[in-house]
């Protein structure tokens, strides 16, 4: 049961293509990572699968009747919402206007729901809080909950950790395990090959060589290997600097 | 004094230049929330400049009903400057300097080559600073005034939830089905009919004021949306009615005392959000 089938898709800005030839498939149930260097156009290609800019060349085909609008979306924070003044409980529910057409307000069942999201996100004791008071962590929890609101079936996910602190890290990482495991299919953006190997069914590395399939057939290619040799020398290079600065 | 204020507020003229002021402090203060938040502050101001621009030809055409040129021409410039924003070379705050310099520029030009006024700086300054003009209403403008206001404040209440999700997150918003595109429109547009109803009240230089300072002073003191955007409203009402009766009372301009209020305000709730941080954390 594939939800989403992309062939030859070019992805670009202005009618230039970043990256060309991309081939995947999620199916139901997935955790799909993405993987590659900065600037290979991971998030090019993720706004792409949102409908936020046109393919190049090729096609997405959503099948098992997703809809379009049916695609969750953890964007990265932008600077606008760092000062936002909104409460966890309006941020949360706002995941639900997509499918409201003009009805101006949340129906019984919404609010329900968005009681429910929050506390498997364990941010139900927040709901009153302003979202700008909230650490790192908290904030990814509430625009995960609100993700939630807008779709059961596949969520996309981009560099979901950034500025996260290790403990805040680990337990974003648990929480998405445990989402993909309740049946929500995963499309992760991330440079970090060490978390795409612990926790991916699938990977797909955009570049030159570029690759999709399974995780036990990334880690046996040559493309895998190379990058994951690469990744531990640049952090083994990285700890010893930070060391050093020390 | 008190007897003073009560002959005051007997008179026809003062209440309807009450009227108007709450109306338009209340509808101006709802998207001030809104514009703060997107980086738009400005967009106030230069809209505002459009509508002088836009009134300087309606004066020298002579039009008995100078709104009915000025509210299109405000509303195409706030259109497009909402557009150009996102999609073309010239960014966003660059497009707003570009229309509002120009705007002005061109309304002083026609106002000095084709007026027939005795008193040519007393008009420029009473449009850019706001005139005694909302003391000398007539029926007709007030009733205008209500009948915008209501669908001014009906909009943003239908619309309420939206305009957060836009506010809030545009990407999310498109990416789940929102027309994004349309709930802008609709925001620019209503942005141009409150600025050019603000411009009676406090002159086109000092809309961006009306707009900014409740929504300033509201986000020192509330951490949720609604909050903000009650407290801001009730913020700017206040202060407008208040920045009347002082200037009534007072012979001093309309606008400015106003502004002169809302500054105040902004400086007490700056205090306040001081001290409610403070002990927060």
């Amino acid at each position: 049961m594939s939800l989403i089938t992309v062939k030859g898709l070019a992805v670009g800005y202005d009618g230039q293509a970043i990256e060309k030839d991309i081939h995947f498939t999620v199916n139901k149930g997935d955790y799909l990572c993405i993987l590659g260097e900065n600037g290979s156009g991971k998030t090019t290609l993720m706004k792409t699968l949102l409908h936020l800019q046109k393919p190049i060349a090729g096609e997405i085909l959503l099948q098992d009747g997703l809809r379009s609008d049916e695609i969750g979306y953890l964007p990265q924070q932008t600077v606008i919402q760092k000062d936002f003044p909104a409460s966890v409980r309006e941020i949360v529910r706002s995941g639900f206007l997509g499918r409201n057409g003009l009805r101006p307000f949340y129906s019984k069942e919404e609010n329900a729901l968005a009681e429910q999201n929050m506390e498997r996100m364990g941010i139900k004791e927040l709901a009153r809080r302003s979202y700008r008071e909230l650490s790192g962590g908290q904030q990814q929890r509430v625009l995960l909950a609100r993700a939630l609101c807008a779709t059961q079936k596949l969520l996309v996910l981009d560099e979901p950790v950034t500025g996260l602190d290790p403990k805040a890290t680990m337990e974003m990482y648990e929480l998405i395990k445990q989402l993909n495991q309740e049946g929500v299919a995963i499309i992760m953006i991330t440079h970090d090959v060490n978390v795409a190997v612990q926790y991916s069914s699938h990977v797909l590395h955009v570049g030159t060589p570029s690759f999709f399939g399974t995780r036990e057939s990334y880690l046996n290619s040559d493309l895998g290997k190379l990058f994951l040799l690469q990744r531990s020398k640049k952090m083994t290079a990285d700890a010893e600097e930070g060391e050093a600065h020390d | 004094m008190i007897d003073k204020l009560i002959t005051y507020f007997q008179m026809p003229l003062v209440q309807r230049a009450l009227i108007v002021g709450v109306l338009i402090a209340l509808c101006s203060s709802l998207l001030g929330v809104t514009l703060v938040l997107k980086r738009f502050s400005f967009i106030g101001d230069g809209l505002s400049h459009v509508a002088f621009g836009a009134m300087t030809i309606a004066a020298v055409l002579n039009l008995s009903n100078d709104m009915l040129l000025i509210l299109p021409i405000t509303v195409l410039s706030a259109i497009l400057l909402l557009h150009t924003g996102q999609n073309t070379k010239i960014k966003g705050d660059a497009a707003i300097a570009m229309i509002s310099v120009g705007a002005l520029a061109f309304g002083y030009l026609i106002m000095n080559l084709y007026s027939t006024s005795s008193n040519l700086s007393g008009d420029v300054c009473s449009t850019l600073f706001g005139s005694t003009s909302i003391l000398t209403l007539t029926n007709e403008e007030v009733w205008l005034c209500i009948g915008l206001s209501v669908v001014v404040v009906l909009i943003f209440i239908l619309f309420y939830h939206k305009i957060f999700a836009v506010t809030f997150d545009e990407n999310f918003a498109k990416a789940t089905g929102m027309k994004v595109e349309a709930y802008q429109l609709l925001i620019a547009t209503v942005i141009a009919v409150i600025i050019v109803l603000a411009m009676n009240l406090v002159g086109s230089l000092l809309i961006s004021a009306l707009v900014i300072f409740p929504a300033l002073s509201a986000m020192r003191m509330f951490g949720d949306f609604k909050s903000v955007t009650i407290c801001s409203a009730v913020i700017s009402v206040c202060c407008a009615f208040l920045g009347i009766v002082i200037s009534v009372l007072e012979g001093t301009p309309v606008g400015s005392t106003i502004v002169a209020v809302d500054v105040g305000a902004f400086l007490v709730a700056y205090a306040v959000g001081m001290i409610r941080g403070g002990s927060r954390r």
